[in-house]
């Protein structure tokens, strides 16, 4: 055999041999240990979108499309559409975007060219804090602090002086809003919830706009303002989009907090300031009284609807994000 | 248009820019206090009345039927527990694939794939985590259980130990691999026994904020873990947990469950801060002793 | 199955088209016999060919200094010699290095076999993340099984060879990292020769160290070449002048002239070596 003779011909020593032989093996068992660790994370994530639609796939053969244009939710008829909690999910999120986005950016603004160096990485931290706070606390703090004072205060003014304008008037109509509890509460709440995420990115992306950059649209007189809206903006405008993705995709799957604040109703109304619902405080409410099979596959289709919209909200988020480190050559 | 004139509009702009970027300038700081703000009161709200709430018999007492005295043990107990199984199954399974990311897949196609759908896995809902567990371990075996929790947790813990290995694996420097490997040793066992022991502050920190993360986390356990309302150890049946019975106790109408939902606030909140705190503390050390 | 010859059969083939007219200084045979010699040895990083049809005849018992400028292909080489460019995708070696007649390249060759033989010192001093004792015991225990004492006798004796053992014999258990850099670097000589290798590559191991540091590692040099044969990169010019028998001048990848190193340095043959050496380019 020529590999025998090949390998007479070096002459190793029999121990060499074996101890090659056996680190070989061993090498190569641990190189397969860890890459199946590394496919185990694959097959988690295709895992839950199979599993949540195959779970739910009881309520998509029953219901058909009509299960997510429809705004039914009747568990004694067992008649089931998510259109109620996909609107609260959306609208939630959309809210707490539309007040954590400026915010987010005036924190990172802040950060990188305005607060004298030694109070910039305690802020920074603190507002990471808020990332670190459980969200069952957000809901507690939510339901028993902060829907007391929406119900009493801002949501009867808020009804008061703007049901009465056209097209937006339908958002603050209603009649059950001094209790407090409904989607522009969530909303906040989510807001707060979302600004360490998306501003801590901003913060990071700012810090990467080369200094000379910066220096030089100064040296042309522009203002601190100018810089960052003309300079610093456009050129991390991909990643920003991607933190701003980010922090989208956290507030579309919250679930304690929103579960704690938004009442649980299940109707579809136009108001924000009256009880609704959304997907993930829907599965937390119902899951475990859930007295049908097609009830359980409906809440189980809602999870896989949700998994499936985060999913690409997140992918977005990453690849924009992936975009702006290829731009930094990392 | 005379000197003059030009000049006069020249300051007239001047002005304006100087309106908008003090203006914006105001905003920026208002929004960073508006951060601070909500810390400070959803910190000041959980502190006053947790610790109002807060008494011998939280840590000795199991949880109470409505209207009864009581602690959180049972919970505190279960918390404890399921979050250990979720460590000990996610962590070990996390580091390893972050080595494999780190050290064998590096930028390869698959490697860049793993990397992205753990960075998903990360920020994905805990809730249909807790679904997915749902639907393939407790459906199956016909009844909630403390494992199914942990398991739930441990998806949680995963993909932040992932990333933070295959993070601090990358950072050592590659002349630490060559030296092992140029003494003969094999490549498996200079990682265990070199780079593992050189990140090893980074990857403890990455465990650490795992823990942070689950041991608040509520949403998974709601279907998997579930509640017990009794003391109990059995992975395999129901177990309370803290984050459970706060959401139960909070929501009720009875004023002493809705106290011990506020010390079990208390108590969860200062643990993940000072958890958050102390990781970071770590990191921070680790990275100017690095450079 | 592998033939060793056929790489080499190729490589020269080519080489003997391909080479330029500086390229034919072939390896000068050494006067004693060559512990290790490169054949016809071309190297390519994916596509970049980085040496071209090196021959060259590292001297037993010996200090073989390899000088030249940034990106000449010395690291390269050294890093050939014990196999240690193989955990790095898409480079490739062809020809032959030969280690008391074997073919190192040949994939056959086991690997451990070959660095317990041939050691190696990197530029920057990386101690292990642990204890000093463990970092010279670390690989002997990988090879041997010895007692307790067996092991302390050959730590001590590895870290008197690295002229370490005076400064540490105190603190063996504390930590690797709180010594100096240039006592770093010895210790990674240490850890190195603890194997009781044949052949230790240093790759231009003073590059980071201060002045009074560097001359404690020269020093050493000079005490290892009684027990090894040493190779050593090195861009200092006075270093190789003054540590090394003899050198070898590389340059864009080729070995441009090598002798002893009296006579590269007081009478090159080539303008090229001449020209670097008085510090004209480089």
């Amino acid at each position: 055999m020529v590999m025998a003779a090949s390998a007479e011909s070096i002459a190793v020593p029999q121990s060499d041999e074996t101890r090659a032989r056996r680190d070989g093996f061993a090498d190569r068992l641990f190189r397969r240990i860890v890459a199946g660790a590394g496919i185990f994370v694959l097959a988690t994530l295709a895992g839950v979108a199979l599993t949540t639609l195959w779970g739910g796939r009881e309520a998509f053969a029953t219901f058909g499309f009509k299960f997510v244009v429809s705004s039914d939710w009747d568990t004694v008829g067992k008649q089931f559409g998510a259109l109620a909690p996909v609107y609260g999910t959306l609208v939630t999120a959309a809210i707490a975007l539309i007040i954590a986005v400026p915010v987010s950016f005036g924190i990172a603004l802040y950060l990188t060219e305005i607060a004298p160096p030694w109070l910039r990485t305690p802020v920074a931290a603190a507002i990471e804090l808020l990332a670190g706070i459980p969200s069952i606390i957000y809901g507690m703090w939510g339901l028993f602090v902060f829907v007391p004072i929406m119900g009493r205060h801002l949501n009867p003014w808020l009804n008061e002086h703007l049901s009465g304008w056209p097209v937006v008037g339908a958002l603050f109509s209603g009649t059950q809003y001094s209790i407090g509890l409904g989607m522009l509460t969530a909303g906040i709440v989510l807001a707060i919830m979302v600004i360490p995420f998306i501003s801590s990115v901003m913060r990071e992306v700012f810090l990467t706009v080369p200094t000379r950059l910066k220096e030089s649209a100064y040296a042309l007189g522009s203002t601190t303002w100018e810089v960052a809206w003309d300079i610093v903006l456009p050129y991390t405008r991909t990643a920003v989009i991607g933190g701003i993705f980010l922090g989208l995709g956290r507030a579309l799957g919250e679930t304690m907090a929103v579960t704690f604040v938004l009442g649980n109703v299940h109707r579809l109304s136009l108001s924000l300031l009256e009880p609704g619902n959304s997907i993930a405080a829907t599965i937390a409410n119902e899951f475990a009284e859930a007295d049908s099979e097609i009830f359980r596959a409906s809440l189980i289709a809602l999870a896989f609807l949700l998994f499936v919209v985060t999913f690409i909200v997140l992918a977005i988020a990453k690849l924009m994000l992936r975009q702006m480190e290829k731009k930094e050559g990392k | 248009m005379s000197d003059a004139a030009r000049q006069a509009v020249a300051d007239r702009l001047y002005f304006r820019r100087r309106i908008v970027n003090g203006v914006g300038l105001v905003f920026a700081t208002l929004s960073t206090g508006f951060g601070l703000f909500w810390l400070a009161w959803i910190l000041w709200t959980t502190f006053t009345t947790g610790i109002a709430s807060l008494n011998g018999k939280l840590f000795t007492m199991m949880t109470p039927p409505p209207g009864d005295e009581g602690g959180l043990l049972n919970a505190f107990a279960g918390s404890a527990m399921i979050c250990l199984l979720a460590i000990l199954i996610g962590a070990p399974i996390g580091i390893a694939a972050g080595t494999y990311l780190a050290e064998y897949a590096k930028k390869s196609r698959l490697g860049e794939a793993i990397r992205f759908f753990n960075d998903i896995l990360l920020s994905a809902p805990s809730i249909v985590l807790g679904m997915f567990v749902y639907t393939v371990v407790v459906k199956q075996v016909g009844h909630y259980s403390a494992f199914s929790g942990a398991l739930a947790l441990a998806l949680i813990v995963l993909p932040v130990v992932v990333r933070t290995t295959d993070e601090m694996l990358k950072l050592v420097p590659s002349a630490m691999r060559e030296a092992g490997l140029s003494l003969g040793v094999p490549q498996w066992k200079v990682t265990v026994q070199v780079l593992y022991r050189a990140a090893l502050p980074g990857i403890v920190t990455g465990v650490l904020l795992a823990l942070a993360r689950i041991s608040g986390e509520t949403a998974p356990l709601l279907f998997t873990a579930f509640d017990n309302q009794f003391w109990s150890t059995n992975v395999a049946q129901p177990m309370a947990s803290v984050p459970v019975v706060i959401y139960k106790f909070a929501m009720s109408a009875d004023a002493g469950w809705k106290s011990l939902a506020w010390a079990g606030a208390l108590v969860v909140t200062l643990f993940v801060l000072a958890l958050s705190l102390i990781s970071r503390a770590i990191l921070l050390r680790n990275k100017v002793s690095n450079d | 199955m592998t033939n060793p010859n056929i790489p080499l059969a190729t490589a020269s083939t080519v080489s003997l088209i391909a080479a330029p007219p500086g390229a034919d200084a072939k390896a000068a045979a050494v006067a004693s016999t060559p512990k290790m010699s490169a054949k016809g040895l071309d190297f390519y990083y994916d596509k970049f060919h980085a040496l071209r049809n090196v021959n060259l005849d590292i001297a037993e018992k010996k200090v073989t200094a390899l000088i030249g400028p940034s990106g000449c292909g010395k690291s390269t080489l050294l890093r050939i010699f014990n196999r240690i460019y193989s955990i790095y995708p898409k480079l490739e070696a062809r020809g032959q290095v030969l280690l008391d007649g074997d073919n190192i390249l040949d994939p056959k060759y086991p690997l451990n076999r070959l660095r317990s033989k041939v050691g190696m010192v990197f530029q920057k001093p990386v101690p292990f993340p642990m204890s000093i004792y463990d970092n010279v015991a670390y690989a002997i225990r990988h090879y041997e099984k010895l007692s307790k004492a067996d092991m302390d006798v050959r730590v001590e004796e590895a870290l008197r060879q690295g002229a370490l053992w005076d400064e540490v014999k105190s603190k063996l258990n504390g930590s690797a990292l709180g010594l100096s850099g240039g006592q770093q670097q010895r210790l990674c000589i240490a850890r190195a020769v603890a194997l009781k290798p044949e052949v230790v590559l240093l790759d231009e191991p003073t590059s980071a160290l201060d002045p009074i540091a560097t001359g404690k590692i020269e020093q050493l040099v000079e005490e290892l070449k009684e027990r090894y044969t040493i190779a050593i990169v090195t861009h200092n010019m006075q270093q190789a002048s003054r540590v090394s028998d003899y050198t070898a001048f590389m340059y864009l990848g080729e070995l441009i002239e090598f002798g002893d190193t009296t006579t590269i340095f007081e009478n090159p043959t080539k303008k090229m070596t001449e020209d670097y050496i008085t510090g004209r380019y480089g």
